[in-house]
């Protein structure tokens, strides 16, 4: 596989994050992805209900620039860089799946489990749990610890700062839950 | 355009977060199960390359890219609104194996459904604007 389809390995991708991270600082910004959210929610009226949304969204235009540039980011390497080989997820792991029924979801260029992430889904118990109420736990988490992943995992933790630590360990107590207890469950239903 | 430069590292982040699977829901639940390294490497090698970045940059006292001095903000101390908070939003990180970030790469990819995460969360902020007051932070 030539070297624009084949995934990157983590030091690669680690090294390219930090690099997104510096470029931000040296632009006089911060890297903090979630804002967005608190942006959208204030250009929707947010305002009226609550002084939290509030804010210049003009002062955050910035970010939402950057918020597309993701999404364009993405098209583009699923347009001119997809993969033409399925994951190379661990062994342990490839039988977690299989005791989840998802095997067949690992295919070349998918990213998740089709079956379980699609519009139909949504008529089901397991996808409004996992689409709709996971995607509202992800918005309101994110807004009352004051950061997602990049602004506590990488900008706090990069700054050494005790409070990002904090929401870290909460992040995975939260995830370990899920991912260990809850989807098992959920999937054998 | 003065927003050309964020729109090109935005670029940049999305296809940082595909190329290198982060935005891949198996590997957030193969992180949660401790059962690859990938995951651990990346967050790891960012976490550490910006603690050296940023003690230099501290050090050095470097200027932004328009000559001003870069400041650093310290976050507010508290432990209840980021160990709460947090663990709600990795209720939210497991159950849909994406951040907003990810989110946001993700459908550039072609996952359409992923919008309907994607404006649950915004909701979500929003309910959590509503609450905020009654909230313990």
């Amino acid at each position: 596989m030539d070297i624009i389809h084949q995934p990157w390995p983590w030091y690669v991708g680690g090294t390219a994050i930090a690099a997104i991270m510096f470029l931000l600082i040296f632009s006089g910004k911060e890297f903090g992805f979630s804002d967005n959210l608190r942006t959208i929610a204030c250009m929707c009226g947010g305002g009226k209900f609550s002084k939290f949304l509030d804010i210049d969204w003009k002062q955050r235009l910035w970010n939402l620039t950057f918020m597309a540039g993701t999404f364009l980011g993405g098209w583009i390497a699923y347009t001119y860089m997809r993969s033409d080989e399925p994951m190379q997820l661990s062994s342990s792991f490839l039988s977690t799946l299989d005791s989840w029924g998802l095997t067949r979801d690992v295919k070349p260029g998918e990213l998740i489990p089709i079956s379980l992430f699609n519009f139909s889904q949504l008529g089901s118990i397991v996808g409004i749990v996992l689409i709709i109420f996971g995607g509202f736990f992800v918005g309101f988490g994110a807004r009352y610890a004051g950061g997602c992943t990049s602004g506590h995992a990488i900008s706090g933790l990069s700054n050494l700062q005790l409070p990002s630590l904090i929401a870290v360990i909460g992040f995975f107590i939260g995830g370990l839950f899920v991912s260990n207890i809850l989807y098992p469950w959920l999937l054998n239903l | 355009m003065k927003f050309l430069q964020y729109l090109l590292y935005g670029i940049l982040f999305g296809i940082i977060l595909i190329k290198s699977e982060v935005a891949s829901w198996f590997r957030i639940q193969e992180m949660f199960h401790f059962q690859s390294f990938h995951m651990y490497g990346v967050i790891g090698t960012a976490v550490v390359l910006g603690i050296i970045g940023i003690q230099l940059i501290k050090k050095y006292e470097l200027k932004d890219f328009r000559g001003e001095k870069i400041v650093f903000h310290d976050k507010d101390k508290s432990v209840a609104r980021y160990l709460i908070g947090g663990i709600i939003f990795g209720l939210g990180w497991g159950l849909t194996g994406a951040c907003p970030g990810p989110m946001v790469a993700l459908l550039g990819y072609g996952y359409v459904v992923i919008i309907v995460a994607f404006l649950s969360a915004t909701l979500g902020t929003f309910v959590y604007g509503l609450l905020r007051d009654k909230l313990p932070h």
